[in-house]
């Protein structure tokens, strides 16, 4: 939006050369295609994930496998309940995301700074949730190449399903654990007034895309594997 | 680049945030209340119906997601159509490999006798995770693909 000024007096001459013709910072449009890239990957799993899915007679009923709640006693019926906590939790730093870049805009430190813990500390409860949910269903007796869970109609099911779970949801919480660390350092970067010196928060924004792309491949993981 | 805000575009984008953060949490609420809605549904075609308005509602969060928080909605043009257009390659992925998926199905069902056995045997539910059974039906399976 901070473009607009600029965009309006030189509309027709984007490609003549001398300024950005996408008017966006180089790093941030290497970020896009960087992302474009990562959601192929991820594309390319979830698609191999339902072409099995679609190939086999029988599958495991989410609803009987994710029915666990931290604390709760042992043999609750909770499904669905732990996957929309860390759902939440990511939209949710999500929104203090966006907030961290709004600041970054307005050139306000304390904004950005207040943000962003509350972003990484969001990142960290989501990576908590899963490796308990993980460190729960690996107890249960999953994990690559072990299946415990019978199909929903009752028949032997076969690995696909705890193959692709944990490395679907293992990819996912490791570009989790990226964005984590990214966040990290660009709060360390804002503390020391790096960016106050460069005059501008682009920093903030290209690492807001990245968190943000990782909250929209968990819609897409959370809903291929805890609802479909 | 560096130019700041005035109040009122303040006030403006404050306010989108607030809108798209209530159309998420609305968005997965909905979401959550099918998924809920769907546990131990014996009917297939309203059960289809249900898994059919999900992925509309994800495609939707996306789409707040990647145009407002992303920002990509506000870019140029030409930037959204360099990212937009090589990603409706997913369509034909779709498309393609789920009915590739579908029909190996349909073509073990057919000539495997063995798979289409296998889909129609109830089995006990283990009490306990038993890993020797497992590696038993890993064996079983090298078996059948010889």
């Amino acid at each position: 939006m901070s473009n607009v000024t600029t965009a309006s007096s030189t509309e027709a001459k984007w490609w003549g050369g001398g300024k950005s013709p996408f008017n966006v910072e180089y790093g941030k449009v290497m970020m896009w295609y960087f992302l474009m890239s990562d959601a192929f990957t991820f594309g390319a799993f979830l698609i191999s994930y339902g072409t099995v899915r679609f190939s086999t007679n029988g599958w495991p009923d989410p609803n009987e496998v994710f029915r666990s709640f931290p604390f709760a006693p042992e043999g609750v019926h909770a499904p669905l309940v732990f996957v929309s906590v860390m759902t939440f939790i990511l939209i949710v730093s999500s929104v203090t995301m966006v907030l961290a870049v709004h600041a970054g805009k307005n050139m306000d430190k304390n904004g950005v700074v207040r943000n962003m813990i509350w972003t990484i500390i969001g990142g960290i409860a989501f990576l908590s949730c899963q490796a308990w949910e993980w460190n729960h269903l690996f107890h249960e007796g999953a994990w690559w190449g072990q299946n415990p869970f019978l199909n929903a109609d009752g028949t032997a099911s076969s690995t696909n399903f705890t193959n692709f779970f944990f490395t679907i949801t293992g990819f996912h919480g490791f570009h989790v654990l990226s964005g984590v660390v990214i966040n990290i350092i660009m709060l360390i970067m804002t503390l020391t007034d790096k960016f106050e010196q460069r005059g501008h928060y682009l920093m903030i924004e290209k690492a807001g895309l990245y968190w943000h792309f990782v909250d929209l491949v968990w819609v897409f993981v959370f809903t291929c594997f805890y609802l479909l | 680049m560096a130019h700041t805000h005035t109040a009122e575009e303040n006030k403006a984008v404050i306010a989108e945030i607030k809108k798209v953060t209530i159309i998420l949490s609305v968005l997965t609420i909905v979401e959550l209340i099918l998924g809920f809605w769907m546990i131990g549904m014996d009917n297939a075609g309203l059960k289809l119906a249900i898994k059919g308005s999900i992925v509309i509602l994800m495609m939707a969060k996306a789409f707040y997601i990647v145009a407002y928080f992303m920002h990509l909605k506000h870019e140029l043009k030409n930037l959204i159509m360099t990212i937009v257009v090589p990603l409706a390659l997913f369509i034909w992925f779709i498309c393609a490999f789920l009915s590739d998926g579908n029909s190996f199905r349909n073509l073990r069902n057919t000539y495997n006798p063995y798979f289409k056995e296998q889909s129609t045997i109830k089995v006990e539910k283990k009490a306990s995770p038993n890993h020797e059974s497992t590696e038993g039906a890993h064996d079983e399976k090298a078996h059948e693909q010889k």
